[in-house]
């Protein structure tokens, strides 16, 4: 049975779900993000306190030091619900397939000389393993986190980082015509080699925070926020230059994610710390203490992949945080 | 009697040549219509073969493309390249 | 040239090793959660995911899966899909399914999310992230299906505040908590297994295949593309629970007392599950007896004889479940038709044609006893008399269904079952449900018990029902009561006198 659109005419009784409706009013239909998040999250009358975890409740604010009068209010400015997530990632993926055929199939990598694929080996390709953290922690987010828009997104991060992970792997591989040898490669100095060890060491410890919005930070921000313009930016443009531009290639889809991953990291950090003094000051002092330490730690990688230009671009990438911290309301000493 | 086995898949027309592939690999497979679906029932063992979607297809068919049609399945579970076998251990 | 690699070498490769020996934290600091309920675990990669799913398949699959369903659920909302319908009465399953359903997608989300941290095998928090999003994906994209009916019918628009607050909802909210707080090895045996594997077929098969023979196109499309997720879902749970039965024989005994506990979890849960297939279907496709005969029966007992090898037996309380199948359904309406006036839902006396239906599928006992009742039910309700209960009931301290099925071997006697905890009795509805309690009687005596809050003033102080249902945000005999006579029916009869009145070719 088709309906015949002229002529029959079904009059609405409601626009919107009530809890929509109290927020943008039932004038206009909410978008299906706004349908897709707000209030998702169970509110009140929980029947067991968590045996993993007695002194919360299982949906729990004060799993956090950050006070939101309305944790709903952290929408994501991407807008992402499920389907529009993936369907990005999918196309993003297809743009990214053809860009490992083709660096396979023109040898695009073969140009380089062993120096720099040394390099590539060990100062990218154990980053796998920090953005398996970077899922990890993400994971953490998702799960003690508080509001759906928030879990919804740290979500979509955590699959993000095993996808920057995944794609790492495959560049290795690629590199070693699929053979594994440089991914152990890259696992040996991460485990084992003295530039690497202050990071794992700041990685490591990442893993054992508490502070939901402090994981945030630390992970978010500042980890990635200073290990992704290092390394996929300033040593990537390097590498170019030494006959490595089809390592770019291979990394579209991890610079990509990083900007547009970044948007959405900006917007939970500027608005929080925008709803009171408390707020910021906490989130001052996690930057700061991060900043610090994965600065530190950065140095000898730094060195290693920039020589004496190290100190230099390392401190150029820090300065970029710091301005991005200055936009959002986060200052940093300089 | 024999446990079964089933896969259940959207009785669409992008899922006709894997339904038929199903039955032509299994003989004892016995299908089950419902307003749009389709469970397939085989006693102990049942297998989904790529060669055998592609004949009929005419093109290549990754297995992983299965999850697409898949409504839901019993049994343990393995698949590579070429089949996704769901077997009850005896 | 390179090798070609196959999709299990693939998998193992480009997710090799990207877990390490911390060496600067303890590994129990990383992973604080995944010891303390007793499972053994030697070899966390011994555990694999059976479908091997890279993100780069994931992202391609599910991004198809994601475009059909769009424009399905675009082309249903554009064309008024709504008046395709076999009837509107058919509406209260859908309602019930996003005031109780949809939110246990979200809290799936969000327990997945903890197994998917708390695990230190990389493969299996792998596994368990993946389920995590997809659960998001599924709460979502019901919510995007249910939101065009809510533009038209009554029941839908407070389903956010009922989720928290509703008697009956506190059926399936129970249920779920109950499982989130457990450790994370009780959680995923729980919902992959017990309520995936076992149990949520019956749901999303004869269900959704059911809301297909109504004309649902929305329900149909997104149940059958999330039962694709679940299915991946349900191997996981499969694979966790033999990983456990494998890793060592101390497991053994945990993991049979969680195959107990949520198998009777489950299956009271069920019960709503049942009587929308039985009574909330206009057009019907199989009988909950039927359904539990080939979902449970055949394919569930199944799988049990095939981790028979593991020494791991049938679930306590089956032979109950068997027993009560012919009447679980009916004793159930019965309760949500006297309490009518605290649901978001409608409720009715079936017709003639499908008092038939159900004398044909259920025999003797339904045409003796259930049958008889609902005539002088329906026989008040022509009187102008409709039948109410406006009392609170008294719930199950374990599974919050008030207390009213029947004993296993006599369904003339009301089963209750007293258990005791810290020198207060509370009221079970079965030997399964009282099982459940002793096991953990302090959980259990945390539970929210709906009636209770309600006498103790804790809900807006209500006094009566109708200023409860008014605390639900429920609009008196507009989202509540008798679906004879309610603004659902009069719209959708004017609705379809009109469509009948300008078919589509007179144009």
């Amino acid at each position: 049975m088709t309906i015949d659109l002229r002529t029959t005419h079904v009059e609405p009784l409601r626009r919107n779900f009530d809890h929509i409706a109290a927020r943008i009013g039932d004038d206009k239909p909410a978008s299906r993000y706004q349908e897709g998040v707000w209030g998702l999250q169970p509110a009140v009358n929980f029947h067991y306190r968590p045996t993993w975890d007695p002194a919360h409740e299982l949906y729990d604010p004060t799993r956090t030091a950050i006070v939101m009068r309305d944790f709903d209010d952290f929408v994501d400015p991407r807008q992402y619900y499920y389907g529009t997530w993936t369907m990005q990632r999918a196309r993003q993926q297809e743009s990214q397939e053809k860009n490992f055929e083709f660096v396979e199939k023109r040898g695009l990598l073969a140009a380089l000389d062993d120096a720099w694929r040394v390099k590539l080996v060990e100062l990218v390709l154990p980053l796998r393993h920090v953005a398996w953290a970077g899922n990890t922690n993400n994971a953490s987010i998702c799960a003690y986190g508080f509001g759906a828009p928030l879990t919804s997104a740290a979500a979509m991060q955590m699959m993000d980082e095993l996808g920057v992970a995944q794609y790492l792997s495959r560049a290795g591989l690629l590199l070693a015509d699929n053979e594994p040898r440089f991914l152990d490669d890259a696992k040996r100095v991460w485990m084992t080699a003295p530039m690497w060890q202050p990071l794992r060491a700041a990685v490591e410890l990442s893993m054992t925070i508490a502070d939901w919005f402090e994981l945030f930070v630390a992970q978010n921000l500042v980890i990635d926020g200073l290990v992704h313009p290092l390394v996929f930016d300033r040593f990537d443009r390097r590498l170019a230059a030494a006959g490595g531009a089809g390592f770019s290639l291979l990394n579209e889809f991890v610079v990509d994610w990083y900007a547009e991953s970044s948007r959405w990291v900006d917007a939970m950090v500027k608005l929080a710390a925008a709803e009171s003094a408390d707020n910021a000051a906490r989130i001052v002092t996690w930057t700061s203490d991060w900043r610090a330490r994965i600065v530190a730690a950065l140095a000898p990688l730094a060195e290693y992949g920039f020589g004496p230009d190290g100190t230099a671009t390392l401190a150029e990438v820090d300065a970029g945080l710091v301005a991005r911290a200055a936009r959002l309301g986060v200052a940093l000493e300089g | 009697m024999a446990d079964k086995v089933f896969i259940a898949l959207q009785n669409n027309a992008d899922a006709q040549p894997i339904i038929e592939a199903i039955l032509a690999d299994n003989p004892e497979a016995v299908p089950q219509e419902s307003p749009g679906m389709v469970k397939i029932d085989c006693p102990w063992r049942l297998v989904v073969r790529r060669e055998s979607i592609e004949a009929r297809i005419g093109r290549e068919f990754d297995l992983q493309e299965l999850h697409v049609h898949l409504i839901s399945l019993g049994g343990n579970l393995d698949e590579d390249d070429d089949q996704f076998t769901l077997a009850w251990t005896r | 040239m390179a090798k070609k690699l196959g999709l299990k070498e693939r998998y193992a490769l480009m997710t090799r090793g990207l877990d390490w020996e911390p060496s600067y934290q303890p590994l129990d600091k990383l992973f604080p959660y995944d010891s303390y309920e007793g499972i053994v675990i030697k070899d966390w990669d011994a555990w694999a995911d059976p479908f091997r799913l890279t993100m780069d398949a994931y992202w391609k699959y599910q991004a198809e899966k994601e475009r059909k369903l769009y424009a399905i659920l675009d082309a249903f909302q554009q064309n008024n899909g709504q008046l395709n319908l076999s009837d509107a009465r058919y509406l209260s399953a859908v309602k019930l399914w996003l005031q109780g359903v949809t939110p246990l997608e979200y809290a799936a989300h969000r327990g997945f999310a903890h197994a998917g941290r708390a695990f230190r095998g990389a493969g299996a928090r792998i596994a368990c992230q993946m389920q995590s999003i997809d659960e998001l994906r599924h709460a979502q994209t019901q919510l995007h299906a249910f939101s065009h009916y809510n533009k038209f019918f009554s029941g839908f628009h407070n389903f956010a505040h009922m989720r928290d607050r509703a008697w009956y909802l506190s059926i399936p909210k129970s249920f779920f908590e109950d499982a989130m707080t457990a450790g994370p090895f009780e959680f995923v045996t729980s919902i992959s297994f017990a309520f995936e594997y076992v149990l949520t077929n019956l749901l999303f098969m004869p269900f959704v295949s059911g809301a297909a023979y109504n004309g649902d196109m929305a329900t149909t499309t997104f149940g059958f593309s999330a039962q694709s997720d679940e299915s991946r879902h349900m191997t996981l749970g499969l694979e966790v629970v033999k990983f456990m039965l494998e890793q060592h024989e101390d497991n053994v005994p945990i993991v049979q007392a969680w195959l107990d506990k949520w198998f009777w979890r489950g299956y009271r849960l069920l019960g709503l599950v049942g009587t929308m297939m039985d009574y909330m279907l206009p057009k019907k496709v199989m009988s909950w007896q039927e359904a539990w005969g080939i979902y449970w029966e055949e394919n569930g007992v199944a799988l049990f004889h095939d981790l028979a090898r593991y020494g791991i037996r049938l679930p306590k309380h089956h032979e109950v479940a068997a027993k009560e199948k012919n009447r679980l359904t009916h004793e159930m309406w019965t309760v949500l038709y006297q309490y009518g006036n605290a649901l978001g839902l409608h409720t009715w006396v079936p017709n003639d044609e499908e008092l038939d239906w159900m004398s044909e599928k259920y025999g003797e006992l339904f045409t003796s006893m259930y049958r008889p009742r609902l005539l002088h039910l329906r026989e008040l309700e022509q009187r102008g008399e409709r039948f109410f209960n406006n009392r609170l009931p008294m719930v199950c301290q374990v599974c919050q269904i008030p207390v009213f099925y029947t004993e296993p071997d006599d369904p003339h006697v009301q089963c209750v079952r007293i258990v005791e905890a810290a020198g207060t009795k509370h009221h079970c509805c079965s030997d399964g449900c009282a099982d459940i309690f002793n096991r953990e009687p302090m959980k259990y005596v945390q539970a929210l018990i709906p009636p209770q809050q309600i006498y103790r003033g804790e809900a807006g102080g209500a006094r009566d029902i109708f200023e409860y249902g008014a605390w639900l945000h429920l609009e008196r005999d507009v989202d509540t009561g008798e679906y004879r006579g309610s603004p659902d029916q009069r719209h959708w009869q004017a609705w379809q006198q009109q469509h009948k009145a300008t078919p589509a070719d007179a144009a």
